[in-house]
């Protein structure tokens, strides 16, 4: 029954999500009202169909409907309801179907909030973003179908892959990443309407930004959980190794941040139509590149749990994806009217124009770095890949760069500036450049990377808080109450400012953080002969208190407690362990961390006897690795703020030509 | 023609050139940073074939721990062979060994051929999933599924 319904569903939303398609398309070219009125319908009618059919499925996982194909494949009455919540998105299949409801729910959403308005752009918009979602339809429909029936059911099933189950973080992660990367279809299917139509005016900016601005939250959490998972999970002490399945989630993050910036210089100047536009195109094509790198198997990483014979299926739509996006800019790029120019070298657009230099220079180095393996072994089977150090040597400088950049930015003001301008905005913040360079000598830092990224890590602090509060500074001179500044010019009227200064304070911790703690982490390696044995590590005292056997429902831990002290003093006990699944031979280790706000304290068990009752761990201990998670949350947070429409003074009808927030600073 | 026109015209040839300089540098720092950090993925038998190529590059060597070659020696230092049923390659490493580290389990091992003719690897990983089956006599060993394994395990994953 389940199964027959469920693949029911798949070929409705097939279905509806084409003709949606079409429609969308056709009343783009006739500017047909009703036609726009039906693709709208059309929309919402996928968006219900889809999300109906993934709730089908949850529901036999919950009921553990085992004559389901994929509920057969992951479900088990062994574990725990989270993970039996959590294996939708645990293979290949449910996966899919799980990024169709997100899909789904990106169009209606996109679909209701801008319904009444830019209507010159919304049916081709709608008709891009049905035609993506019939791709993923036919994908559910076809290679990837959750829904077969299964004859004769088995009783129970083998349950998720237990590098899945060992965290709870991996229950959070993949929404986070495929709310990311499934909602940069939006701003793509506005990109291309734009180009259809042969016009980017300043109505069409808004949607554009808010729809690149959600996914750009969401895929941030997701990188930072992912580093965090692997942290908390693989015991190898850090959170980024370049793992190609690391990287497909970070290309598009940056071709979108490039694009986010790159919108700002569209508003104030006119000018970057064409340029925005690539960037949203490549930011939804490296998309699609990552789902083939993840899904078909060519890379086998600790990240990817799920490989099939998608493979091709992607790389086609892929491959449709790029050529329709490069006919429609060599078609249409010259149609788009350019309205200004960059005035000179030290201005604000400048630095946004270098800042997009930049961010597009990391994503070829990442996506070389990426790629080159596969297309060495498509063309001589050689296996080989890239290692770390390649891509730590080229984003290091670049990264370092940025921050640059994202301190000497803000500091300059739009157009044409004098030289006492300049040397105005750019002079006092050296104060705290050099203050912050003092400051991480004195506490060990001693790298010269790291002490140049504190240096500019110092400059850009500086200038962002300054920046930041110029408004409500501005208030206050002007006789204002703080209070009442405060409110008036950061959070109502000053608000999208304010949050993209949020989003650049915590992004000057992070890159610290991220210098800071790779570059000065000690690595120590213990042998326990015995229980209640003290050994050192980096000045702290390790003592082996002893191995404890147990036995869950869903796995076997072997548990190693040890007692962390300084000077005498209990700091924690921590307690690594090694679990073992039933569907696995070998055993997961399970780090312990024991963190602060200075540094924390990691230790991963890699060897136990039980009999002997000896152990082997590796201790690593790195500061201000909490920073890197708590400032990107910041980030999140930060764009959040600048997200949420500012109340417009002005009556609608008005707005729409120029934007109500017409002083947008930074994106 | 204007003059405005004509400073624009030169500006735009000099953003182009600029451009075009930078993006060669930037190939050539790229190229010559992959091409020295690369990671070879082979089996005992690709590395015998590859002579002095083997001395200093970076590897990743998969096989299987050989029967009764596993020395424990002080400290956390093993020394054991790896072979993949035709060549084999006798590993040192400084690691400690995982805990499921035995004999006739596939291993990864990544280092360089030094010269004493051993491998010293400095990371010592064990297959998560056991598809790879010790090559039984008589039978090949299957390569597809050795460098399969070679992916799999991960780069941080010790």
């Amino acid at each position: 029954m389940i199964p027959a319904l469920g693949r029911l569903l798949i070929l409705a939303s097939l279905f509806t999500a084409a003709a949606g398609a079409l429609i969308g398309f056709v009343a783009g070219r006739t500017r047909s009202e009703d036609g726009l009125k039906w693709a709208r319908r059309f929309a919402y009618a996928y968006a219900a169909i889809i999300i109906t059919a993934a709730l089908v499925m949850v529901y036999a996982l919950l009921t553990h409907d085992f004559s389901v194909s994929y509920v057969a494949q992951v479900g088990s009455r062994q574990i725990p309801t989270w993970v039996t919540i959590v294996s939708l998105w645990s293979s290949l299949e449910g996966s899919i179907l799980f990024w169709g409801m997100i899909l789904g729910g990106y169009i209606a959403l996109a679909t209701y909030v801008t319904r009444g308005r830019y209507t010159e752009y919304q049916p081709d918009a709608i008709g891009v973003w049905l035609a993506c979602a019939s791709f993923f339809s036919f994908l559910i429909a076809g290679p990837a179908n959750p829904f077969h029936t299964v004859p004769n059911p088995p009783l129970d099933g083998p349950g998720p892959n237990a590098l899945l189950q060992n965290h709870v973080l991996m229950a959070i992660h993949p929404p986070f990443l495929y709310l990311g990367y499934v909602g940069f279809t939006i701003p793509f299917g506005f990109a291309c309407a734009a180009l259809i139509k042969g016009r980017m005016g300043h109505n069409v900016l808004k949607p554009i930004r808010e729809s690149l601005m959600l996914p750009w939250i969401f895929q941030t959490v997701a990188i930072m959980l992912g580093g965090w998972w692997a942290y908390e999970v693989l015991g190898w002490g850090g959170y980024w190794a370049w793992d190609p399945v690391e990287n497909a989630s970070l290309l598009p993050w940056l071709t979108a941040t490039a694009a986010l910036h790159s919108i700002v210089v569209v508003e104030r100047r006119g000018i970057l139509k064409g340029w925005t536009i690539t960037l949203i195109q490549a930011t939804f094509l490296l998309v699609l590149l990552g789902t083939f790198m993840t899904r078909s198997g060519v890379f086998n990483s600790v990240h990817s749990f799920t490989q099939s014979a998608i493979g091709p299926t992607i790389l086609v739509f892929l491959a449709v994806a790029l050529v329709f996006s490069v006919a429609l800019l060599a078609f249409r790029i010259d149609s788009l009217e350019v309205e200004g120019r960059i005035e000179g070298a030290a201005s604000r657009e400048a630095m946004f124009l270098i800042n997009n230099l930049i961010f597009v220079l990391i994503t070829f180095t990442v996506l070389i770095g990426t790629v080159f393996p596969l297309i060495v072994e498509a063309i001589n089977e050689k296996q080989m890949s890239v290692g770390r150090p390649y891509f730590d040597s080229m984003t290091v400088p670049l990264g370092a760069l940025l921050l640059f950049i994202l301190g000497v930015g803000p500091a300059l003001p739009w157009g044409r500036a004098t030289g006492y301008q300049v040397q105005r905005a750019l002079i006092p913040p050296i104060i705290s450049a050099l203050l912050f360079v003092a400051g991480g000598y004195a506490l060990g830092a001693r790298g010269p990377w790291t002490l140049l990224t504190l240096a500019f890590g110092g400059y850009a602090a500086q200038v962002t808080i300054g920046q930041m509060f110029l408004p409500m500074r501005m208030r206050m001179k002007n006789g204002e109450s703080a209070g009442s500044a405060f409110v008036e010019g950061q959070l109502r009227r000053g608000r999208r400012r304010f949050g993209s200064y949020i989003v650049h304070a915590a992004v000057v911790i992070v890159i610290i953080a991220i210098a800071v703690s790779s570059s000065m982490r000690q690595q120590t390696e213990l042998h326990f002969a015995r229980k209640g044995q003290t050994l050192q590590a980096s000045g702290y005292d390790v003592t082996f208190l002893g191995i404890e056997q147990r036995q869950e429902p869903h796995r076997f831990s072997i548990i190693a407690t040890f007692i962390v002290a300084r000077n005498g003093k209990e700091l924690a006990r921590l307690a690594p362990r090694m679990n073992h699944y039933q569907s696995m031979r070998e055993p997961i280790g399970s780090p312990d961390v024991y963190s602060t706000a200075a540094r924390d304290f990691y230790v991963s068990l890699s060897n136990v006897d039980t009999l002997n009752e000896t152990a082997s761990i590796s201790v690593y201990v790195a500061p201000m690795v909490m920073w890197v998670w708590l400032a990107v949350i910041a980030m999140a947070l930060g764009a959040l703020v600048a997200l949420i429409p500012t109340r417009s003074v002005v009556p609608s009808a008005v707005r729409d030509p120029v934007p109500s927030d017409a002083q947008p600073e930074t994106a | 023609m204007s003059e405005t026109d004509l400073a624009r015209r030169r500006t735009r040839r000099f953003m182009v050139g600029a451009f075009v300089v930078a993006a060669v540098a930037f190939g050539v720092i790229a190229a010559s940073g992959i091409n020295q950090n690369l990671v070879y993925y082979w089996t005992p038998s690709d590395l015998h074939a590859n002579g002095r190529k083997a001395y200093g590059a970076t590897i990743r060597l998969g096989g299987m721990v050989a029967k009764g070659s596993i020395q424990k020696l002080g400290g956390s230092a093993v020394e054991f062979d790896v072979h993949d049923g035709k060549s084999r390659v006798h590993v040192k490493t400084s690691t400690v060994p995982p805990q499921m580290f035995r004999e006739n389990i596939g291993v990864v091992v990544e280092g360089t051929m030094v010269p004493g003719g051993y491998f010293q690897s400095s990371r010592l990983m064990v297959s998560h999933n056991n598809e790879y089956k010790a090559p039984e006599k008589g039978h090949p060993v299957d390569r597809k599924e050795l460098e399969r394994m070679m992916k799999s395990v991960s780069e941080d994953n010790s």
